[in-house]
């Protein structure tokens, strides 16, 4: 086959695996998991096969026109370099791992069919971003994960948790969807099509009219798919989901898109000083702000949710240092090891009954029950804080030696002041990154107290994943890196020594003081008994999971924090514990800003509907009414009335007629 | 013989059944009267035919054939009627049309046979299946 037809099937399959499961989820249960799982592994396989083909040399550009659509032609069309091989490799890892861990997480789960084909769904969607070479076919993949991240979110929808996040997530994303379509139309009329390659051709002979306008629309659909500030809300919340599909959205797939997006159409936004300006804020913002709050979570979910919102920002602001090779580099690692955590959270949470970093820190004993979990997240949490040898510490040393590099004005790709900007929120973003990954792995693994109870051992399917992405997370960057820029721009992603040792050196400075502060706190837990397990820890995961998010309010006071003395990230972040454990109070300003005035509007509506036109409509029906209630008098049941009447009338009608025909 | 004879016969015929539809309570005499008002207009379709044809205007008979219809339809009519009135006896107990006004406004609460309505036990049943 060529190359082109396995790159169509990459995305085909699982879409077609998604039709299946959904018409055959409740005639032949015995396939809903088959059909979830092969498709998801087919196409990682014929992923990986183009990805050899295409060999990180020429673009595989393929394209064909289904039909004239007037002014733009709309294509079917393939682009496939380098970029996009590798991210569909890690999108066909995440997407089968994911389809594998489900299988044990929800194995008693009745709506699991559903499920399944909806998580296929998302991967093909995936994949068509990935791979598409037009910007309106790109658009279809990109929406499809937005319907399908607000079925998934809300797979629990008993829960009101769940019913919110996942009608804010799709709220939030199409917010930035908007001007999004917007500026894609913007940028299609003025290239006069809608194939990246003619676009970036565009640009390169410097035909874009207004490239600030149309980067600044683009960044608010990639910001808000990416999470970034100020549209990263909806992530947070978006826990209430299952923890597989938490590791979907945060690693792979939803989130990467933005990201991935802004890396495709670099020299649109290059072509724009400010865009460049305004992403690198937006990246330091997201960064800082998303450290700190992480910090402050009690939930598990919730820390690893801020800290993919802050590895995002990571992302985003080696863009706005002009290196997309950086970028989708670090996209790549952080892929891997986001899932495992997520993956390995989803087994602690089940292990622990409880998703409360306060309820484990005084469970003795949980590295124990879950050996497996207990390595893997330490694996990834190391190459989260990015310590050396592990794949976080290549890809984050990267982004910041792009930026240094810009900072000291080696390159003129991006102005030299985003550079410093994201130099400086990186390292502080770094200190913040090991400072959370810290107190995480100390407050789940390090408990104090009753012993953690024993729930058997968790399903092989859970915990074999979990080893399949550790290999990623601990080697890819290592080796990865001196190979990968054939297969990217070119640009060197050797970590530079003066940034390789002050970030090491923040990350290494945050971790030991997060120790201390630990040690400091953790006499306080015994004194402070705290934790609320679930209600049914026999029972599969996912129910675990759920029973664990739903108590989380009532027991502990907020989804997000729990009052809790022996906590390392109060004592560290002192009076601004209470503002970053609700994310800064950013919620409450849209609640304020956005949400009340539409439901003052709403009501204004309903009184206007409730009130006045229906009292219109009323008294026009009035009159009306009255004549017909004196007409229905003369109804009397009696047929004889009737025919006598209609006598009369025929005797009217006849001598009326004979007076008019002899005319008197 | 001339035509007034049986013309003025029929409205004879015609009047008296008008009368016996307006103002009989028997409902099997509302139907008798209504058979004369249809044997009034047979008997001026033929009358009209016979004066029409001699005058060689109709050849064909159209008024006889006519009558032949209508007393085909008048009897399959008369059938249905009297099942109706049978079967309307048999629940109610009575075939007098003044106690027949389920669809008068507002029977339910005011109709004047709603004593008579709900005597018996099968009633209820009954009614309903006569009004469906």
């Amino acid at each position: 086959m060529t190359t082109t037809t396995l790159a169509v099937l990459v995305p085909l399959l699982p879409f077609l695996g998604a039709a299946a499961g959904l018409l055959l989820g409740r005639t032949a249960p015995g396939f809903v998991r088959p059909l979830a799982v092969l498709p998801a592994l087919t196409s990682l396989v014929l992923a990986v096969l183009v990805a050899v083909r295409q060999g990180g040399g020429q673009a595989v550009n393929a394209h064909t026109e289904l039909t004239p659509t007037g002014s733009v032609p709309i294509e079917l069309a393939l682009h496939i370099d380098g970029f996009a091989a590798l991210v569909a490799i890690l999108v066909g890892v995440v997407a089968s791992c994911v389809q594998i861990y489900s299988t044990g997480y929800l194995r008693d789960d009745p709506r699991y069919p559903s499920y399944a084909a909806l998580v296929s769904l998302f991967t093909s969607a995936m994949l068509l971003v990935v791979y598409s070479g037009d910007l309106i076919v790109l658009l279809v993949g990109w929406e499809v994960m937005g319907i399908c991240s607000y079925f998934l979110v809300g797979h629990y929808w008993e829960t009101p948790e769940a019913r919110a996040a996942s009608i804010k997530a799709f709220l939030v994303t199409k917010l930035g969807d908007v001007p999004f379509l917007i500026g894609l139309f913007a940028l299609a009329t003025q290239a006069g099509s809608f194939r990246i390659t003619t676009i970036l051709g565009t640009v390169a002979h410097g035909g874009l009219d207004h490239p600030t306008v149309i980067a600044l629309l683009l960044l608010a659909g990639a910001a808000g798919k990416s999470a970034q500030f100020p549209l990263h809300t909806w992530l947070p919340d978006a826990m209430a989901g299952p923890t597989p599909v938490s590791a979907l959205i945060h690693a792979a797939t939803m989130v990467a898109a933005g990201v991935y997006f802004i890396a495709r159409l670099l020299p649109v936004f290059e072509a724009s000083q400010a865009a460049m300006v305004v992403l690198a804020v937006m990246a330091a913002v997201t960064m800082v702000g998303s450290g700190l709050a992480a910090l402050a979570q009690d939930d598990i979910k919730r820390v690893l949710a801020y800290s993919t919102i802050g590895q995002l920002g990571y992302m985003t602001g080696a863009l706005a240092v002009g290196d997309r090779s950086a970028a989708v580099f670090h996209l790549l690692t952080h892929g891997a090891f986001k899932a495992l955590l997520f993956l390995a959270a989803g087994v602690i949470i089940h292990a622990a009954g409880t998703n409360s970093l306060a309820a484990m820190s005084r469970l003795h004993g949980l590295r124990d029950r879950v050996p497996d979990a207990f390595w893997t997240m330490t694996v990834a949490l190391l190459a989260l804080a990015a310590i050396p040898p592990f794949s976080g510490f290549f890809s984050k040393e990267s982004v910041l030696g792009a930026a240094e590099h810009v900072a000291t004005g080696h390159t003129e790709r991006a102005p030299g002041v985003s550079g410093w900007i994201i130099l400086v929120a990186g390292l502080l973003a770094a200190l913040l990154t090991a400072a959370y990954a810290t107190r995480l792995w100390l407050l789940a693994f390090n408990g104090r107290g009753a012993e953690a109870p024993d729930h058997g051992r968790q399903p092989l399917t859970m915990t074999v994943v979990l080893w399949v992405l550790a290999v990623p997370s601990l080697a890819l960057g290592a080796f990865a890196y001196r190979s990968l820029p054939d297969w990217f721009d070119g640009r060197d992603l050797t970590p530079a020594l003066t940034t390789s040792v002050v970030g090491t050196g923040v990350a290494l400075i945050g971790g030991i003081v997060t120790y201390a502060a630990w040690r400091h706190t953790t006499a306080l837990a015994a004194r402070v008994p705290l934790g609320a397990v679930a209600a049914h820890p026999e029972s599969d995961a996912g129910q675990v999971e759920a029973e664990a998010i739903a108590s989380h309010a009532p027991a502990y006071g907020g989804v997000a924090s729990a009052p809790d003395p022996a906590d390392p990230g109060r004592l560290l972040l002192g009076p601004l514990h209470r503002h970053a454990a609700v994310g800064f109070h950013l919620d409450a300003v849209y609640a304020a800003l956005f949400v009340r005035p539409v439901q003052a509007g709403a009501s204004l509506v309903r009184f206007l509907d409730r009130e006045v036109v229906e009292t219109y409509v009323r008294g026009a029906g009035a009159l009306p009414g009255l004549l017909g209630a004196a007409v229905r008098r003369a109804q009397t049941g009696n047929v004889q009335t009737y025919v006598s009447a209609l006598l009369a009338g025929t005797v009217v009608l006849a001598v009326a007629a004979l007076l008019v025909a002899t005319g008197a | 013989m001339h035509l007034a004879y049986p013309a003025v016969l029929a409205a004879l015929l015609f009047c008296t059944g008008l009368y016996g539809v307006l103002a009989r309570r028997n409902a099997i005499l509302v139907l008798m009267s209504v058979e004369l008002m249809l044997n009034a207009v047979n008997l001026n379709l033929v009358a009209f035919d016979v004066w029409l044809s001699k005058a060689a205007r109709d050849t064909l008979h159209s008024g006889q054939a006519l009558t032949l219809f209508t007393i085909a339809i008048a009897a399959a009519e008369i059938g249905i009627g009297l099942a109706i009135v049978l079967a309307v006896h048999r629940n109610r107990g009575t075939s007098d049309i003044d106690k027949l006004r389920d669809t008068a406004e507002g029977h339910e609460t005011v109709g004047p046979d709603s004593d008579a309505l709900t005597a018996g036990p099968a009633d209820g049943a009954g009614k309903a299946e006569a009004t469906a």
